[in-house]
């Protein structure tokens, strides 16, 4: 039981989140036409992959006390090679799909090499690396276009039913557990609980990815430990790269198609910095965690969401004024930040707000 | 699995440089299986560099190291490591946003399919904490979260975690309790006679009296002298560090027919759990002892006075004006006059990455203005003053004040506080980790500035500074201030009964009141 306390008041951050997102997507369905149904669940996912994925890519570097603005470009260079690869026989789409993966691995352990062998800040690194990123992903797609198979567009961007109703997995009919179990959920959702389940807890788990945390927390203390410091930042910028590239990869399969569109990568890489920060991880390192990104980048979700749905001709109907938007997009997130700030009201000793 | 002489690890003829200062030349050293061995010598004598270099975090630019009768090269901590040469360091190897039990394990933990095994880590960081007998800390709390006496617990169970063959102490017990210091020797004793060699650095005599069975006195770089404990006496030792002879160590005291008038009036303070109804005055040109066992609410008073802590209840009285401190910025403003000597000056005390000449100049920084911009002509002329009146020791005003020792460190927080012209000066445990010489210097300063009309409080964790220094000693039990002991009562019996918060002895209480 104090153990359980203990955890909890530890990760504050990623449940405050949770519980902001939770109020919003209520607000949201309860508003909605077609609020708690699968169609809603389905279309919610499928425009908030893409993001949480680049957020996880944000926290990797993060909890190492670094940061990245190239996820977004590594998203669209993802994005743009998918768009030439992931398409014709069933072998060619499985190399696609792993060519695809390595290139944004790749991308991320370049990132890495330059700033533990170069000694160079994160930042400054990341965002000439993105511009070479983007300008590679303009140079094998200058104009919008390119092929996805289609059937993995639809079976990844639909219910899970639609596996069986596009491959035939249940020529018999679907049993119960599937059809209405499993089957209702969107496929994404699946996805992403995979990722999580075999990419980034098993890498928590391991002393490189302990060692990200050690780093972030105290570098000098990391390496007079023993502990391989190099190794863990050049996993933490490999793992961002390789976020990045699924999310990159699920934008080439919703669009159909590739775009190197930069204002989107600069959105995207912006938005991430800030679903880290609500979820709970701190821009000094060392605390945090990928889920709470996950959860941080579908509360940006949910507030866009909840713009579609207020009633133009309601008294909040200004409310659905879409160039007021940004303005208000704005003014959530500063007020999603300050709640997880609140607890400089109860310090008592002032000199512990600096430590 | 020795050399000849039966020494674990051997240096010869090692030299390292940085820049120009010699840090350590032609150095000699060897220290054998099942034995204590203190090395001793005043901050800035090599003993740091020594350690750097046997535990890999530097490589010697000359001569040979030898481990187990092989001739080794040891080139970084992780080496040093596998070599089962292990350190505790000054400053703390511990991750504060990681777990106890996390950071004990941080390098090995138990794996299970490679990945980390939770359980047995965590069952592992209780057992080591039994061992110095720390059960008291959950291992899931971080780090951050403990005190700096819990953590440096902590760092010695997570040394022990790594089965050393060599356990290097740099200071590592200054934070620690009375209580604790005592279960860490009978660990440290336990060691020795299990046949591990111990190398430990530390300042203060009466632990290498009680601890070492050889010493080593090192001095500019030099190695002096390997001897047996009890082969020297206190002052041939202390004689060897500093090079020359070292008389009284405490300025004498003034003599007082009557309480001088009050500077400071503490009125029943009182701060969350941690302090309670605390009234002492402070009189011009008095220096006041904050005595008592590690972590009874002494910090906090002194926070508390500083205006860092929030909610503090009852109030303070200046020179008869009641006033009201509620940040550093306004306890340092003239109308207060308040100066701060903090307990961690890496963090709290020093800018480290800018000049000694910016870190002394910054408290005081708005009184050299005209107008909008700081008058560097009066700023450069301060900071001399400053400088010539401490004695502190750099290559240039513009280096950077990580680049000193820790003695000048520290000379130069209390540089900065000098330089507004404070009248109250409040210092939490000033002289931690700093050499005899240095230690010396503070009394002395401490003591003009007393005579020149500035009140001092003074926290310290050694008893022998408190009976040194102060006028009067306030002796702080559970965040109250049990007893308060005058002049010649200040002994060290008195301080150690009343910090444990038993009643005196008739012995005692009467050789007080007499």
């Amino acid at each position: 039981m104090k153990d359980l306390r203990l955890r909890l008041s530890q990760s504050v951050g990623m449940w405050v989140a949770l519980l902001l997102f939770s109020a919003l997507y209520i607000l949201y369905s309860s508003l909605h036409p077609k609020g708690w149904t699968v169609d809603v669940l389905v279309q919610n996912s499928n425009e908030s992959f893409a993001l949480i994925l680049v957020s996880m890519a944000q926290t990797v570097p993060v909890l190492t006390g670094g940061i990245d603005l190239s996820v977004g470009a590594m998203m669209t260079l993802t994005n743009c090679v998918a768009s030439n690869v992931v398409s014709g026989s069933a072998i060619q789409i499985v190399e696609g799909l792993l060519l695809t993966l390595m290139v944004g691995a790749l991308a991320g352990f370049i990132n890495g090499c330059i700033v533990v062998y170069g000694r160079i800040q994160p930042i400054i690194v990341t965002l000439a690396t993105g511009a070479v990123y983007l300008g590679i992903a303009l140079f094998l797609r200058p104009t919008p276009g390119g092929k996805i198979d289609d059937d993995l567009t639809w079976v990844t961007t639909n219910a899970m039913s639609e596996m069986d109703t596009t491959y035939g997995w249940f020529p018999n009919g679907a049993p119960g557990w599937f059809a209405h179990g499993i089957g209702r959920l969107p496929v994404p959702m699946l996805l992403l609980l995979a990722i999580i389940l075999i990419v980034w807890l098993p890498f928590k788990n391991t002393v490189t990815g302990r060692g990200c945390y050690a780093v972030g927390s105290s570098e000098g203390a990391a390496y007079m430990s023993g502990l391989n410091v190099g190794r863990s930042k050049l996993a933490a910028y490999t793992l961002g790269g390789l976020f990045a590239g699924l999310g990159g990869l699920y934008l080439s399969i919703q669009t159909g198609s590739g775009n190197a569109d930069i204002p989107q990568a600069g959105g995207y890489t912006l938005q991430s910095i800030a679903a880290v920060v609500i979820g709970g991880t701190s821009l000094f390192g060392g605390t945090g965690g990928a889920f709470g990104s996950l959860v941080g980048a579908m509360v940006l979700r949910a507030i866009s969401f909840c713009f579609r749905v207020f009633d133009a001709d309601s008294p909040m109907g200004f409310l659905a004024n879409p160039l007021l938007q940004p303005i208000f997009e704005g003014i959530i997130l500063l007020l999603a930040v300050s709640i997880g700030a609140a607890r400089v009201f109860r310090v008592k000793n002032r000199l512990s707000l600096f430590t | 699995m020795t050399d000849q002489q039966g020494h674990l690890l051997a240096l010869k003829g090692v030299s390292k440089r940085y820049g120009g200062v010699r840090a350590l030349s032609g150095v000699d050293f060897a220290c054998r299986n099942g034995s204590i061995h203190a090395v001793l010598g005043e901050n800035g004598a090599g003993k740091s560099t020594l350690i750097k270099i046997i535990s890999g975090v530097v490589q010697p630019d000359e001569g040979t190291i030898t481990l187990d009768g092989k001739q080794v090269t040891i080139p970084t901590p992780q080496a040093a490591n596998d070599a089962g040469i292990v350190c505790i360091f000054q400053e703390l190897s511990l991750m504060p946003d990681l777990s106890v039990a996390d950071n004990i394990s941080i390098t090995t933990p138990p794996r299970r399919f490679g990945m980390i095994n939770r359980k047995a880590q965590r069952a592992r960081a209780e057992e080591l904490l039994a061992r110095v007998g720390c059960d008291d800390i959950n291992p899931l709390t971080l780090v951050k979260n403990l005190p700096l006496s819990r953590r440096q617990m902590v760092e010695i169970a997570k040394a022990l975690g790594r089965n050393p063959k060599l356990l290097i102490l740099d200071e590592a017990t200054s934070a620690l309790t009375s209580a604790d210091v005592h279960k860490v020797y009978a660990i440290l004793h336990g060691l020795r006679d299990q046949g591990l060699s111990l190398l430990y650095i530390s300042h203060r005599m009466h632990e290498i009296e009680e601890l070492a069975d050889t010493c080593s006195v090192f001095r500019n770089g030099q190695h002096i002298d390997t001897f047996s404990k009890g082969d020297r006496n206190d002052e041939q030792i202390v004689q060897m560090m500093i090079g020359r002879e070292l008389q009284n160590v405490y300025p004498p005291k003034p003599i007082r027919n009557a309480p001088p008038p009050a500077t400071l009036e503490v009125r029943k303070i009182g701060w969350d759990t941690k302090l309670s109804d605390i009234s002492f005055t402070v009189g011009k040109g008095e220096v006041i002892g904050l005595g008592g066992l590690d972590g009874q609410g002494q910090r906090e008073l002194l926070l508390a006075l500083f205006g860092v802590l929030r909610g503090v209840s009852g109030n303070i009285v200046l020179a008869g004006k009641t006033e009201h401190v509620n940040s550093p910025a306004q306890a340092k403003s003239p109308a207060v006059g308040m100066a701060l000597i903090p307990e961690d000056r890496k963090t709290e005390g020093l800018m480290l990455p800018m000049g000694v000449g910016d870190n002394i100049s910054m408290a005081a920084l708005s009184s050299m203005t005209r107008g909008l911009v700081v008058d560097r002509a009066i700023e450069s002329k301060k900071i001399a003053e400053m400088v010539a009146k401490l004695k502190i020791k750099f290559g240039q005003l513009s280096d950077p004040v990580a680049t000193l020792s820790g003695g000048n460190q520290q000379k130069v927080v209390i540089a900065k506080w000098l330089l507004t012209g404070a009248r109250v000066i409040l210092l939490n445990d000033p002289t931690r980790g700093i050499d005899v010489g240095t230690k010396q210097e503070i009394y002395q300063l401490l003591r003009d500035l007393a005579d020149a009309g500035t009140s001092i409080v003074l926290y310290s964790t050694d008893y022998d500074e408190l009976i040194g220094c102060c006028d009067r000693v306030l002796i702080m039990y559970s965040g109250r201030i049990v007893r308060e002991l005058d002049g010649p009562e200040i002994t060290e019996a008195n301080i150690i009964a009343s910090s444990l918060n038993l009643a005196l002895t008739g012995q005692a209480a009467a050789g007080g009141h007499a």
